[in-house]
């Protein structure tokens, strides 16, 4: 939808944009400004970073490209779109890797300088691309940056490579002339980060302002755009990524716990922002710990779960594997532990800046005997927040090993988020027993079935725990064959009777109808934007998300009956469904991406038609 | 006496420190002596019964939390060092014990133990060394002499042994100590400095497995040889040893060598033992006295004072508080560029 004014500026709803480059080509600063500019704006944003797996891949090299997406807008969205509609490439490389996702007649601005043969034969093209016709679909802009950057910094004084450097502001500068952009913010932000260092923050600025005033007169753009401000829920809004969302969750967890936080990890991508983001907060008492390793990492949670404090673990798949053994322990022992795990592309090392969903069945299932814990899982970046809050409630209410099933592209996306209010957060204070004449360690709670939570350092409750079985009240070793089947009942039910405690599944649209999709995780953005599409057509489809996976909120069963088919998308290959079908007989239909990628509307919405419409021909 | 003084901490016996569990080694293995100068030790330490934490991984030797009327945990293989770190990072305010082996501190969890040891964490570790698996009935552990026959190396084993306290002292050990299940006086005391060590407490203590490995030290450890085929160290003294102690260790460059007293050689060639000696190099040259070339020493090799781990976080977080203030929440939240939707 598109209106056009007399100082030819197009309107539009909605753009997404990719900033693709060398690793050395400030693509994510580049991204992060644009985002940041446009969110102060008043568009809603989102945005995905894609990384190189490399941290420094030879320069030029396919390998080495490193992009950023953001996509901004004048209504609400859920996504960073499907496909760019605009693919700023800064070398061979970056173009040939990123050509495949841009729309059909989008707009590709590229760096011409850098289309020599050396770049060109890095990125194994024969001829050149900006020659002939290879790139007739798309609306091609030949910039020479590199050139340009380096004609507006002559007289600053750097070295030619500390100019160079700078080619991402002239970039940036063409994009804010383009979609009608303040310099300031940038402006302001540049000051600050190179505060140490003035000649290269007036560099900056320079060539940012050269790159503007370059789309102004160059009149190689026909026109340029305007998207407004968004419609966005009234509050105060910063941006945030799901890894800082999750770091400010589980620190914010402690303060309505009222107890100390210690996080104990192993550095792994895409996991390791949260402990860089936590290590951060001394001040507010938060312990760190950099482990040895993912055994270790997740020992000392238990350990310091055992002492009365929130043990706090995190990782991805392939260490989630290898705490496996220990949180069986913390199953055992019954002790309030939380794993996060920022899941990537598996199996084994696969691939680690990719995003998948491959882990909840090993969240599920992976470890030795019946071994349940609890699964919340955020669908949102911003989400983060609220289900570390509800990961940390749930272990300490319910005394259970709690896994956060988050992934990397939640993780290191970003959206703008309502800064909370401390006021509206409930607190969940737990309590530990001090009274030795009534206290036995395995006594339960009857309606909770939850074990006391005794803590070293109180008179009379001395008391030994461990791995091996123990015997119901008591606690003491046990192999007694009626006693081992009770506790596994019973750890079992505990684990069940959480649905009494977590707020019922809510369903998107009608309660009842042709068709519901139903997800967790990450892809929550993708399948919103879907159904609300498909609706807005009048297809008789609803969407349901969950947030929480073990134990299933308790109407999911009444929720799944009330529609003709019910459709999974997830970026594995059935993985929920596997539950589903088992859980509750219910055929549910897969549809199943595997690439490292976040899953697309267009797939989503595609798949939804296909179902819908074939129930409208086999009714008729 | 005024009514405002605190109320005495209660006298605990060693009946306090016992717990309502039935011991269940073997009849005669040397993990009973172990836990019973344990037991003993632990009244003396004046340290309330509630602030003890004993905390063991798998094996004969991780049974004893049990039977310690502490609070206790008998956690999986190899991982109660990152247990016990866990724990004293949380509550620096207990006296933490852990209670390892030769095949759970040295094998499978010989990356924790080196970790913890290199971090200085504020816990004293007692590694029960029987030179076996005992509870999985009798296969070679990484203390194992090479060419032991166990029902795993029916040939002999091919591995080379690990040095228990060669491996603490590599690992930048502040408190490194040998002691023999059956000298009892010897191994309290050694526990007992030990207990009283600021930061890891490293303690061997050479424990025999009757059932699959019996009389692995006999050949040192038995009275009968005991002054002439082990060393007793004593801060500060010249290290001498025999019955009739008339023979010495003597440094050689890096060598030692055994002297008798006597014919020109006196008690100022001899090695003075010195534990608080900043560089390991001297202690290291210790550990690696092995039976029958050298003497067995036995006692405290190192003690050295050196900040803990869990010192300096709680430190980092008081000069984090003093420099910015205690942690402002929604401060926090709000950081960076915000902005304001009506
Ligand atoms: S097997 Fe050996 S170490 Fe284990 S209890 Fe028996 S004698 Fe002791």
């Amino acid at each position: 939808m598109t209106t056009k004014d007399e100082d030819e500026i197009q309107e539009l709803d909605r753009v997404t944009i990719r900033f693709a480059g060398d690793s050395g080509d400030g693509m994510q600063l580049a991204g992060l400004q644009f985002t940041n500019t446009s969110a102060l704006f008043g568009n809603d944003v989102s945005t995905m970073p894609d990384y190189p797996a490399e941290i420094r891949a030879p320069t030029g090299s396919l390998p080495g490209v490193s992009a950023f997406q953001v996509s901004f807008s004048s209504y609400e969205i859920y996504t960073p779109g499907d496909e760019p509609d605009v693919l700023v490439a800064m070398n061979p490389a970056a173009l040939k890797t990123n050509l495949p996702d841009l729309a059909k007649g989008g707009t590709l601005v590229v760096n011409a300088d850098e289309f020599n043969e050396t770049n060109l034969r890095k990125a194994a093209y024969e001829d050149n691309p900006l020659e002939g016709d290879q790139l007739a679909a798309y609306r091609v802009i030949k910039v020479p940056i590199t050139s340009m950057n380096a004609r507006a910094l002559k007289d600053s004084g750097l070295s030619p490579q500390q100019i160079d450097r700078s080619r991402n502001s002239f970039a940036l500068g063409i994009m804010f002339w383009l979609y009608e952009r303040p310099m300031e913010p940038t402006l302001h932000w540049f000051e600050e980060k190179f505060a140490k260092n003035p000649a290269v923050a007036k560099a900056n600025a320079t060539t940012l302002k050269a790159g503007y005033n370059f789309g102004e007169t160059a009149e190689l753009f026909p026109d340029h755009y305007r998207v407004r401000k968004a419609n966005l829920p009234p509050g105060r809004y910063r941006n945030i990524t799901g890894n800082q969302a999750t770091a400010l969750g589980f620190l914010t967890a402690s303060r309505l716990a009222k107890r100390p936080l210690l996080y104990a990890s192993y550095p792994i991508t895409p996991a390791s922002d949260i402990l860089e983001e936590l290590a951060k907060f001394k001040r507010f008492g938060v312990k760190t710990f950099q482990a040895e390793d993912e055994l270790a990492a997740i020992g000392a949670a238990i350990g310091a779960a055992f002492g009365g404090a929130l043990g706090l673990t995190g990782t991805s798949g392939p260490g989630l594997a290898l705490k496996s053994e220990a949180i069986g322990l913390a199953v055992m022992t019954e002790l309030p532990i939380v794993i996060i795990d920022v899941q990537r592309a598996g199996p084994s090392t696969g691939m680690p800046t990719k995003n998948e969903q491959g882990d909840l069945l090993q969240a599920m299932f992976g470890r030795n005997g019946e071994s349940p814990v609890a699964i919340v899982a955020p669908a949102t970046p911003g989400d983060c927040f609220n289900m570390a809050i509800e990961a940390i409630r749930i272990a300490t209410r319910h005394m259970v090993p709690t896994i956060f099933l988050s992934d990397g592209y939640l993780g290191s996306g970003s959206e703008p988020w309502i800064i909370p209010s401390l006021d509206d957060l409930e607190s969940f204070e737990v309590t530990s027993p001090t009274d030795a004449e009534t206290f036995e360690p395995y006594a339960r709670d009857k309606e909770t079935l939850v074990r006391p939570w005794a803590v070293p350092g109180t008179p009379g409750l001395e008391h030994r725990i461990g791995g091996l079985e123990k015997s119901d009240t008591t606690g003491l070793i046990s192999y007694d064959p009626e006693n081992h089947m009770r506790m596994v009942a019973y750890r079992q039910q505990k684990v069940e009777r959480i649905a009494d405690d977590i707020p019922e599944l809510t369903v998107l649209g009608k309660p009842e109808g042709a068709l519901l999709v139903l997800g967790w995780g990450s892809t929550y953005g993708a399948i919103i934007s879907a159904v609300q599409r498909a609706q807005s057509s009048g297809l008789s489809v609803s969407a349901a998300h969950l947030r929480y996976l073990n134990p299933f909120p308790r109407n999911l069963g009444d929720v799944l009956a009330r529609f003709d088919k019910v459709l999974i998308p997830e970026l594995n290959l059935g993985q929920l469904r596997m539950l589903i079908r088992a859980r509750f007989l219910v055929d549910a239909i897969g549809l199943n991406r595997v690439t490292g990628r976040p899953l697309k509307i267009r797939e989503v919405e595609e798949q939804i038609y296909k179902l819908v419409q074939q129930k409208a021909v086999s009714v008729a | 006496m005024t009514s405002v003084a605190p109320d005495p901490l209660p006298v605990l016996a060693r009946k306090d420190f016992v717990s309502d569990q039935e011991v269940r080694w073997c009849p005669g293995c040397g993990d009973y002596s172990i836990l019973a100068q344990t037991q003993k030790l632990m009244p003396e330490l004046g340290i309330p019964r509630e602030n003890i934490v004993f905390i063991s991984g798998i094996g004969c030797n991780s049974r004893l939390p049990y039977y310690m009327n502490t609070y206790g945990f008998h956690s999986i293989h190899g991982r109660a060092p990152t247990i016990a770190t866990g724990l004293k990072l949380a509550r620096p305010d207990l006296s933490i014990w852990v209670i390892t082996g030769d095949g759970d501190g040295l094998s499978i969890g010989g990356n924790h133990l080196l970790h913890i040891i290199r971090r200085n964490v504020d816990v004293v570790i007692v590694l029960f060394n029987n030179r076996i698996y005992g509870l999985t009935k009798g296969q070679y552990s990484p203390t194992s002499e090479q060419g032991k026959i166990t029902k795993t190396s029916p040939l002999g084993a091919i591995d080379y042994p690990i040095n228990a306290l060669s491996f603490a002292l590599g690992a930048g050990a502040t408190f490194v100590a040998r002691s023999l299940d059956i000298d009892v006086h010897h191994l309290i005391a050694t526990l007992e400095r030990a207990a009283h060590h600021k930061g890891t407490s490293f303690v061997e203590v050479y424990q025999n497995c009757n059932v699959f490995n019996d009389g692995a030290f006999i050949e040192f450890a038995d009275k009968a040889v005991r002054p002439d085929r082990t060393i007793s160290l004593e801060q500060g003294k010249p290290i001498i040893f025999g019955k009739e102690q008339n023979r010495g260790i003597r440094l050689n460059g890096t060598t030692p060598e055994i002297v008798e007293l006597g014919n020109g050689v006196d008690e100022s060639d001899l090695l003075v033992h010195d534990e608080s000696r900043p560089d390991r190099t001297v202690a290291s040259i210790l550990t690696r006295m092995e039976y029958p070339e050298y003497p067995v020493p036995m006692g405290v090799f190192r003690a050295v004072e050196r900040p803990t781990y869990n010192e300096l976080l709680e430190g980092q977080i008081e000069e984090a508080r003093s420099r910015e203030g205690e942690g402002d929440l929604e401060a926090l939240f709000a950081q960076g560029d915000t902005w304001v939707v009506d």
